[in-house]
């Protein structure tokens, strides 16, 4: 073995890492162990800012079958159902190149659900940016889109719902969040396990390139290789030919029960993909690189270990199956390599060209990975940000500020991005997406799975506890306005640089709202991703958490609500809480005054978790056509939404303008009609839901009366044409 | 003198970024039983740009290729001034 | 009547058009783009998808999957041949219909519902139905857009060979409603025994899904005869 190169730095580890390694190997690391230990020891694998507080979350229940830890959350539907869920962050590398940056991503987390035995069905993206007037931040959401779609639609897997949205902490740093769920049947189900000694680790899929940003640049930079600049690997490349083949040909695996586990290469690619597997076996495990089937002559062990090339899969395969293994790699015209052994032992024992290049207990990799307890505290602008509320004089000009708030891009018509996306394929989308939330059936039962995803950043930077907390409550109440009752979440934690003690901060008040949330709702996280270091010129961006609720509608409502669904004379009643005037990180006064501050609307468990009884009861008895959470823009916006969508106006009373505007949780606004309303107010008694009747469906206006005096009446086609060119018009 | 002067800039993926396209296209070629081994499928443009010296030429478009035309994080580009 | 659906690497529709025709009371079966023997089969369906990751051009790799002899042959015989999307792309590319299927004219891929009207009953997908119905079936595509050289469009029209037209809900037939640049809105072609719709039917044949109005060109499909061929 070499001696190692003085370069542990420049990997990204720190003095005290080192140290560790050492202790662990009792000798100086190789350069292949230490491209090891720096990967899998990095933030993005390790999590080793954010594990010490993820264990805040509860994340058991009776129907959990795998929690957090695994490649994806896994979930009991009933009658022999599981379904699979994990959300992925792939910010920076969309800020690098956005095509490519999200097509990757959404490679990913595919990669991640039918790893676990589950047949992928449907796609979110989470998506924010800068301002659309900067240009640079039009070619970001365009190539994103892109990316998303052409990866997406050709791997053949529906991006069926999602979110957009546009803050100026996003500009040099945007988010992509990307979202998967998968179905598959009890017995499929399989896990991230080496299996016992002598079973063969067999590598699947594209070859290995010199791809992968961070470790492997810094190597190729550092002494490790003299290459030149343009060997320099920087982009990672996604090939959904590839993967839809790998798809079909790891579930034909499945089916045929040929594997004893299996674990996709993503980041950290080779080292994960042996290191983890045994660990999670207590095994050991002999590998031999020469045997991995390689994209470019003359990698070195180090760039072989570290490759995040995409598409690729290990499976772990009894001996007496490899060549039916193999044979089902040629059906589907997929490379295959036997590239390991699974040993007695723990030691993880790499050899390149007969040579020993690596050798450390496989759990060291995984299980050692340090975890830091950074230091936290409340940021001391927080109370001045607080304390900075607007005062009203007077009434603004309704007219015109809602007209305005619907033309803002993070509130207006998304269809922009989401007509880009295949949503229907697998003819599973009963609701998709423009609507509260995304409702697939599963074909050949009563079921049907509902999913919302939600962020806030805004409110969570003005209370990160708080706006926490009202993203898993709003969530919940996206599913159970498709008749789902909420029985999972998955959290993609993006957040700024987690050494700076405001950070960490954030980051720990917002898993506190969210668990605070969900132990309410009784409600487990499944799986989750956390993406610190989001930050430009040292400036963070807004603590951004996103939610992902899966709820499960069983049986499936026939006739589900949705925003087009108003008629004239139906009334229009609001549940919920009735009271809130609270502006403060509304879109109104962002968008209208350029204001961002006091303190967002803290959650009641109690009135949160009647309203999403009651929202379920009204979807399940097929009561109301039409419902909507009151969320961005208050319920001016949400009224305004059903009435573009229905094709018809509104007249409703007002009793103070900024509650049209205010974004209180909890509250929907729903279309009555007459021959429901008694059945519907004794349920919403029944649960303590307080409800007004706001007014009625009709006509070509939305008019809202001021109780005091005054009307403002607004056309309709006006209200629609500010909307539907919010991110259009800016497009092109 | 002619009006314009014809540049075609040709714009390459690195050599260590992979080219699914080509790789396909390659399987593609040998099933129907030619030799091959490789294929990459690269850009090539073709630009009217007003006559001048080839050195201002050059400068100009090397600067579209940066901002524009070649992402510079995964391709490499060739500029060819015709004469 | 037993219809293969062709599977090649990269498509991705197959599964939904096995249910659509066995919802509809047809028998399909999925066979991959290697098969050489399609002997047991009445008609054919390429669905769609991305063929071959669509490299280099769309169609241009499916044209020569073994599989596509078998095609071929049983196109010469009479029988239905059907492609769907990327599977009318794979059927221009392979000569079975004229014309080609270029990039939408905004250049971004579309998936929504739009509208179709009726312009012939001479085909394998509109037999069942009647000129001047409009039908509200869903497009998926980035390359739909239909053009042809000017002797072939000539000859399309003239001989009644484009069974569906994008429309407005009123069945109006103009640029306004044109969704992705198609050259006189073609939505379908036909050649005798042998069609290419570039909206999806198998995705509107149920109204919990949005719309029923797919049925009807796949139940035309389903009760077109093998043929002498036209």
């Amino acid at each position: 073995m070499s001696e190692t190169l003085p370069i542990h730095q420049a990997l990204g580890m720190t003095d005290d890492e080192y140290a560790d390694v050492c202790d662990i190997l009792n000798r100086p690391p190789t350069e292949a162990e230490l491209a090891m230990y720096s990967v899998m020891w990095s933030e993005h694998c390790s999590y080793k800012s954010s594990r010490a507080f993820l264990g805040r979350f509860p994340t058991s229940a009776p129907w959990v079958v795998v929690g957090p830890g695994e490649n994806a959350g896994v979930v009991d539907l009933g009658d022999g159902w599981l379904a699979a869920l994990r959300i992925e962050s792939h910010n920076h590398p969309s800020f690098v190149e956005p095509y490519q940056g999200a097509a990757t991503g959404v490679g990913g987390i595919l990669r991640d659900i039918f790893t676990m035995g589950a047949r992928p069905i449907a796609l979110w993206d989470q998506i924010r940016f800068g301002p659309l007037d900067d240009p640079h931040n039009r070619y970001l959401l365009a190539g994103v889109v892109a990316g998303v779609a052409g990866y997406g639609n050709a791997v053949g897997v529906p991006t069926v719902g999602g979110e957009v949205a546009f803050e100026e902490c996003y500009s040099g740093n945007p988010l992509v969040n990307v979202m998967c769920l998968g179905i598959m049947r009890k017995e499929q189900l399989v896990l991230g396990t080496a299996g016992t000694p002598g079973t063969i680790a067999v590598l699947l899929g594209s070859s290995t390139g010199r791809d992968g940003i961070g470790g492997a640049s810094v190597l190729a930079s550092a002494s490790f290789d003299a290459g030149s600049d343009t060997k320099r690997p920087t982009v990672q490349v996604g090939d959904p030919f590839e993967e839809k083949k790998l798809i079909e040909a790891c579930l034909e695996l499945y089916d045929r029960a040929l594997v004893v586990g299996v674990q996709d290469l993503g980041a950290a690619g080779l080292s994960c993909a042996t290191s983890e597997p045994a660990a999670r076996a207590g095994t050991g495990m002999d590998v031999d690189l020469g045997r991995v089937h390689v994209r470019e002559a003359g990698m070195s062990a180090a760039e072989l270990l570290m490759s995040e090339s995409q598409e690729r899969m290990m499976a772990f395969v009894d001996p007496a199956n490899v060549e039916a293994v193999l044979a089902v790699a040629t059906k589907w015209e997929i490379d295959a390599s036997v590239v390991g052994t699974v040993t007695a032992g723990d030691t993880l024992r790499i050899s390149y060209n007969d040579r020993v290049v690596a050798e450390m207990p496989a759990a060291s990799l995984s299980e050692a990975a340090p975890i830091l307890r950074r230091d936290s505290a409340q940021p001391d602008w927080l109370e001045g940000l607080w304390a900075d509320t607007l005062e009203y004089r007077e009434t603004p000009d309704i007219t015109s500020c809602l007209l305005e708030v619907l033309a803002d891009p993070s509130i207006g018509d998304p269809s922009w991005v989401y007509e880009q996306y295949d949503h229907q394929l697998f003819l599973n989308t009963i609701v998709g997406p423009g609507e509260n939330g995304s409702l697939l059936r599963i074909k050949g039962t009563e079921k049907a799975l509902a999913v919302s995803t939600d962020g806030n950043g805004r409110q969570c930077y003005l209370d990160p506890q708080r706006g926490g907390a009202n993203l898993v409550w709003e969530a919940a109440l996206n599913v159970a306005m498709l008749g789902a009752k909420p029985m999972a979440v998955v959290d993609n934690l993006n957040f700024g640089n987690p050494e700076k003690p405001e950070v960490m901060w954030q980051f720990i008040e917002t898993v506190e709202g969210m668990s605070l949330a969900c132990e309410a709702l009784g409600v487990p996280v499944v799986g989750g991703n956390v993406s610190f270091y989001n930050e430009t010129d040292e400036v963070d961006i807004y603590p951004t958490p996103i939610v992902g609720m899966l709820g499960l509608a069983d049986p499936a409502p026939r006739s589900v609500p949705r925003l087009d669904s108003a008629e004239e004379g139906m009334s229009i009643w609001m549940f919920g809480p009735q009271d809130s005037r609270n502006l403060a990180g509304s879109a109104f006064e962002k968008i209208i005054k350029g204001h961002v501050g006091g303190r967002p609307t803290s959650s009641n468990p109690t009135i949160g978790k009647a309203v999403i009884e009651l929202a379920i009861a009204l979807a399940q008895q097929e009561l109301v056509p039409v419902m909507h959470d009151i969320s961005d823009g208050g319920v001016a916006v949400t009224l305004s939404e059903v009435c573009i969508a229905s094709q018809v106006g509104a007249h409703v009373a007002y009793s103070s303008w900024a509650g049209l505007f205010a974004e209180a949780p909890h509250g929907f606004i729903a279309a009555v009609p007459d021959n429901h309303a008694a059945a519907i107010r004794a349920i919403a008694d029944d649960l303590g839901v307080p409800l007004n009747e706001l007014g009625t469906f009709g006509g070509d206006h939305i008019s809202f009366d001021d109780t005091r005096g005054g009307v403002t009446s607004i056309p309709l086609s006006e209200a629609g044409v500010a909307w539907s060119g919010a991110i259009r018009s800016r497009m092109g | 003198m002619a009006d314009t002067t014809t540049v075609t800039v040709n714009i390459r993926r690195r050599p260590s970024i992979s080219d699914p396209q080509g790789a396909t296209v390659a399987r593609a070629l040998r099933d129907l039983g030619h030799d091959v081994s490789d294929v990459r499928i690269d850009k090539t443009i073709e630009l009217q740009v007003p006559p001048g010296d080839a050195d201002s030429i050059r400068a100009a478009v090397t600067e579209m290729c940066e901002k524009l035309l070649a992402n510079p994080v995964m391709e490499d580009f060739e500029i060819v001034i015709n004469p | 009547m037993k219809t293969a659906v062709v599977v090649f690497p990269g498509s991705n529709c197959e599964h939904d058009v096995v249910y659509a025709l066995e919802t509809l009371g047809g028998s399909a079966d999925l066979v991959w783009h290697r098969d050489t023997d399609l002997s047991g089969y009445d008609s054919v369906v390429l669905p769609g998808g991305f063929a071959h990751g669509d490299y280099l051009r769309t169609g241009a790799i499916a044209r020569f999957s073994p599989v596509m002899a078998e095609v071929n042959r049983l196109a010469a015989s009479g029988a239905p041949v059907l492609g769907i999307c990327n599977g009318f792309q794979i059927l221009c590319e392979a000569g079975l219909l004229p014309g080609v299927l270029l990039q939408n004219r905004d250049l971004k891929f579309i998936c929504k519902p739009i509208h179709l009207r009726v312009e012939s009953t001479n085909s394998i997908l509109t037999r069942a139905a009647q000129v001047g119905d409009v039908l509200e079936i869903p497009l998926n595509s980035y390359e739909g857009n239909f053009t042809a050289a000017p002797s072939e469009l000539a000859s399309l029209e003239s001989a009644g060979r484009v069974p569906l037209r994008y429309s407005d809900a009123s069945g109006n037939i103009d640029a306004t409603n044109n969704p992705n640049g198609s050259t006189n809105n073609i939505a379908a072609v036909s050649n005798g025994n042998v069609a290419g719709i570039m909206p999806h039917p198998e995705r509107a044949i149920e109204l919990i899904l949005g719309s029923a109005d797919g049925r009807i060109l796949l139940e035309s499909f389903l009760e077109s005869k093998v043929s002498s061929h036209v």
